[in-house]
């Protein structure tokens, strides 16, 4: 199973900042471990959501608004794509984000073949 | 054995064959379906098969492998690909393993809403039809089938694993199921009696197949001690409390049963919160009731489970051995303001005590916190009693 693994960070990045020194080392070696860890394809690393561009089409008119589509707290922060055998092989994986444990969260969508 | 004896024993059991065999839950839901309807056409006539597991299953699995080759020979029309020639031999007997368990930890897997697991175990292990379940939680049928619906597809579409979770997740898992089995129960409990009869019966399938977790018999232990006092609860529709019940109509059959599977709990040195619910649910079938001891149970579980519902529980059978006043102390430390049985406890207790305004109000805040006639009933008449004893002091 293809599974792209959606990083909310919520309040991680602030709580993460107010880390010791060690623990911040902790969090970069983590996000290094998932990222080699067999069957992750690393995402490119994502810039902060107050520096999204939302764009609609209303009526043939491009309409650009500043910031994430939803709340600011709410964006995604990041995403890799894991190939793992089942839901709780990739469930595994979602556990050792560090957002996850800073009060962040990882949304797990199987991928789908639509054509 | 009757044809729908052998139905409600057999019907999770082939279905979890044919799961495990397909790799599809829609797929083998409709050949279990097909099967079990040849039979129940044919088996009033022809009478019911000397193996009728190993019929069912050969039955169903005939019908899935036609339904693909169907499906094969169609895609191979248009050049897809070439059907093959697998599944012609029939299945032998030893062939068929049980695989209800991995159903049941697939149907309860936490990546399920809760009320979709509670659904998929009864449609699936339960064989209840879609109906029934709507029926049971009193939702329309519309709405448990799509809740069905997406459940199937989420567990395919997510990849879900058809499997015993591996030793490092077992004992989550397993809370996950047991927490379904105990929610069914629950349910019945106000007086839905097929569905505390269906919790029950999948209590009794867990204990078969997991011999060895205390808990799983723990719950099955203290569901049968509860259900053996189903008859008594109610008298002519009216809400009979423990102290009042006429024990005769306690199932004494039930009640050494659940004693038995506490039994076996205790000997695999089991004591968690079914072992100990369990536990005082048997000391309660006795008489007189060791309070002392329950209130030490009750302690127990509150150190495990840190639940101020459990802690009222424990003031009751504190009340009983220490007298109302220091039951009622523990009571009002409980910042349970919006929980109906607060109130209707501080209110018993008031009333010995004698406080009858104090009673009567908080029996009147019980009352509007309940939707359920039979306790508001219940607790019309404490409040005419007291009207008759309005001016006296004391109880």
């Amino acid at each position: 199973m293809k599974y792209i693994m959606l990083i909310y960070q919520g309040a991680a990045l602030e709580r993460q900042a107010a880390l010791p020194e060690e623990e911040q080392k902790q969090v970069y070696a983590d996000y290094q471990g998932i990222n080699q860890t067999p069957g992750v394809t690393p995402g490119l690393p994502m810039g902060l959501p107050e520096n999204a561009t939302t764009v609609r089409v209303e009526g043939g008119k491009t309409l650009t608004t500043d910031g994430p589509f939803v709340g600011m707290k709410e964006a995604v922060g990041g995403l890799f794509i894991l190939e793992a055998d089942d839901l709780d092989a990739a469930i595994e994986v979602a556990a050792r984000v560090p957002a996850a444990r800073y009060g962040g969260a990882v949304e797990i969508r199987p991928s789908e073949v639509y054509w | 054995m009757t044809v729908g004896q052998v139905f409600r024993e057999e019907w999770g059991r082939v279905l979890a064959t044919l799961i495990g065999f397909l790799g599809d839950f829609d797929l083998a839901e409709e050949a279990a379906q097909e099967a079990f309807a040849i039979a129940a056409d044919r088996w009033p006539r022809d009478g019911v098969p000397t193996n009728p597991r190993a019929w069912l299953m050969t039955t169903a699995r005939n019908r899935a492998t036609d339904r693909i080759r169907r499906d094969r020979a169609l895609e191979a029309k248009f050049g897809l690909l070439v059907a093959g020639n697998r599944g012609e031999e029939p299945m032998e007997i030893t062939t068929f393993p049980d695989e209800r368990l991995e159903l049941i930890f697939t149907c309860c897997h936490p990546a399920l809403a809760v009320d979709a697991q509670v659904a998929l175990t009864l449609r699936t292990l339960g064989g209840l039809s879609t109906d029934e379940i709507a029926r049971a939680f009193l939702v329309p049928e519309r709405t448990m089938a799509q809740r069905l619906v997406r459940a199937k597809r989420k567990v395919k579409a997510a990849g879900i694993p058809f499997r015993v979770p591996p030793v490092h997740l077992l004992g989550e898992r397993l809370d996950a199921v047991l927490a379904v089995v105990y929610l069914i129960y629950n349910e019945g409990y106000g007086g839905r009696d097929e569905l505390a009869a269906e919790a029950i019966w999948l209590g009794r399938a867990l204990s078969e197949l997991l011999p060895d977790e205390p808990e799983v018999h723990g719950l099955l232990a203290m569901m049968l001690l509860h259900d053996s006092r189903r008859e008594a609860r109610f008298s002519d529709g009216e809400l009979v409390l423990l102290g009042d019940q006429n024990r005769s109509r306690w199932n004494t059959e039930q009640i050494a049963a659940g004693r038995a599977e506490l039994d076996r709990a205790l000997a695999l040195r089991g004591s968690g919160p079914y072992v100990l619910q369990a536990a005082i649910a048997s000391l309660h079938a006795e008489v007189p009731c060791d309070w002392a001891q329950i209130a030490a149970l009750y302690g127990e579980l509150t150190r495990l489970t840190g639940s101020p519902v459990v802690e009222l529980n424990r003031a009751i059978a504190v009340a009983e051995t220490e007298g109302p006043e220091v039951g009622l102390r523990i009571v009002d430390q409980l910042g349970l303001d919006d929980f109906r049985y607060l109130h209707s406890t501080r209110a018993e207790l008031l009333r010995r005590l004698g406080r009858t305004d104090e009673a009567r109000d908080a029996y009147r805040r019980a009352s509007k916190l309940t939707d359920d006639g039979a306790e508001r009933r219940f607790i019309e008449r404490r409040l005419t009693e007291l009207a008759d004893t309005t001016g006296s002091t004391g109880s």
